[in-house]
């Protein structure tokens, strides 16, 4: 059982009236593993992470957390728990400090007492690189160091899994190293990651795996050096191609 | 001029006597108004599709009808039911259904500024939907419902003069009294007119300092 995979997405399907957004998507993540989606846009990857915290209702198919199943669980908000979820958008309460932000799942969603809670919120936010921000609201705070606040509000929950999804699109150029560190960072102290991202040099240098998704299907996953040196399939190399001209060489 | 000032005097009693009686009817049309529209907003907001329709179609009846029209139909029209109504709470009956239609309208507004984003990362730190409400959504709301509650405020507050008309001894009904022995319309309707004002602008003063009480950068008064 050593090897069991942390997170099994099996044959997913989802389709929003009349357009299959997800056409049979399986794939697993070791504990410990970082994952990147890529690929066009519309092609359901934000779906994919969606569905694993249950934002999205999927169809069919199985996803499971070591021995839990999401799609059938009954109290998603447990499972939820154990899921971090960072998004382009950040989705910090707007009446409530940076530090507040951190504390009120603690505080709510696992009752844990406020001091303790202040202590955890104080050392997320170190660890996501924010040390005087405690007292700021999201209004006084700049797109980087919004995300980094969302990211550590995220962790305080101890979550087992952290998803991405495209968490520096909405980011000035310059914030965007910021937030992307950070990300390397919880990467290099062994975070489990599924990261949807345009960010080439991020996937290149931190993921174990690239997934390229397209039309709502797998099209090839494959470590990043195949990938960007020699992908499998045509239509890989194709968007890829294309990336590195809107962005420059990943990773390099 | 002695004559007016002594007039003055002698009518404030009576005034103050309608004065109170305007207070009462606003104080319980605003209580009736806020509980039956919160429900309302509730409704339309988080309700399935069929009371979403229902409490949509309510809020849209109540406010194509004329205040008054509403008032005469719950002051005549509850006895041909037969039920018999008191002026006095068949005023805050009238004026009351016509306040919770406008107050739902103001709580959907609140609810629905709160953005969409902070709603899908309080689920996704595993806060439910009621946890989610009081703790994300609410003290959200309560910041810019304050604004448009003072608006409703002061219309709800003239617009107990219309009680005057199914004989209510409101504050426009008692200078009308005064009016009809003294024969000073000019100085009556002034001071009733004053009062009014006074009701008014303290009031909305008032409310305005809390709202910079709870004012956070960000959402409420600063960013008007």
């Amino acid at each position: 059982m050593k090897n069991k995979p942390l997170v099994q997405v099996k044959n997913l399907k989802k389709s929003f009236g009349d357009n299959l957004v997800l056409d049979g998507i399986s794939f697993s993540l070791n504990t410990g593993e970082n994952k990147v989606i890529i690929g066009p846009s519309g092609t359901g990857k934000s779906t994919v992470l969606n569905c694993i915290n249950r934002l999205i209702m999927p169809d069919s198919g199985e996803i499971w957390l070591e021995d839990k199943e999401i799609v059938t669980a009954e109290n998603i908000n447990k499972i939820r728990q154990e899921i971090g979820y960072v998004f382009q958008g950040f989705g910090l309460f707007h009446h409530l400090t940076a530090k507040k932000n951190v504390m009120l799942g603690l505080r709510k969603v696992k009752k844990i007492s406020k001091n303790e809670a202040e202590d955890i919120a104080r050392f997320e936010l170190n660890r996501v690189g924010l040390t005087d921000v405690d007292d700021s609201y999201p209004a006084q705070l700049s797109g980087g160091q919004k995300q980094r606040v969302a990211i550590a509000r995220a962790l305080a929950m101890q979550p087992k899994l952290m998803l991405f999804d495209e968490p520096t699109s909405a980011l000035d150029p310059e914030l965007i190293g910021e937030v992307l560190n950070v990300m390397k960072k919880l990467a290099e102290e062994g975070m489990t990651m599924l990261v949807v991202t345009h960010e080439m040099g991020f996937a290149r240098s931190v993921s174990d795996e690239i997934i390229f998704m397209e039309g709502g299907k797998i099209v090839e996953q494959n470590h990043p050096e195949v990938m960007f040196k020699g992908p499998e399939n045509e239509r890989t190399r194709q968007f890829l191609f294309k990336l590195d001209d809107l962005y420059g060489k990943g990773g390099e | 001029m002695d004559g007016r000032v002594e007039l003055i005097i002698n009518s404030i009693p009576a005034l103050l006597r309608g004065t109170i009686i305007t207070i009462q009817l606003t104080v319980l049309i605003l209580i009736f108004g806020l509980i039956l529209g919160l429900i309302l907003a509730f409704g339309e907001t988080y309700g399935n599709k069929l009371i979403q329709k229902l409490t949509a179609l309510y809020g849209k009846v109540i406010r194509s009808i004329p205040e008054l029209v509403l008032l005469l139909l719950v002051f005549y029209g509850l006895p041909n039911l037969g039920f018999r109504i008191r002026p006095f709470n068949a005023a805050v009956l009238g004026l009351g259904i016509r306040a919770s239609a406008y107050m739902a309208q103001i709580f959907r507004g609140t609810f629905k500024a709160v953005s969409s984003d902070q709603i899908t990362a309080a689920y996704s730190i595993g806060m439910g939907k009621y946890m989610t409400f009081i703790y994300v959504i609410f003290p959200q709301a309560i910041r810019s419902f304050i604004p448009p509650f003072a608006n409703e405020y002061a219309i709800i507050l003239k617009d107990t003069s219309l009680a005057y008309a199914i004989g209510v001894a409101e504050l426009l009904r008692q200078g009308q009294y005064i009016i009809a022995v003294e024969y000073d319309p000019l100085t009556i309707f002034l001071m009733i007119a004053a009062i009014y004002f006074i009701l008014t602008f303290g009031v909305t003063r008032l409310l305005k300092l809390v709202e910079f009480k709870l004012k956070v950068p960000g959402i409420g008064a600063e960013s008007r």
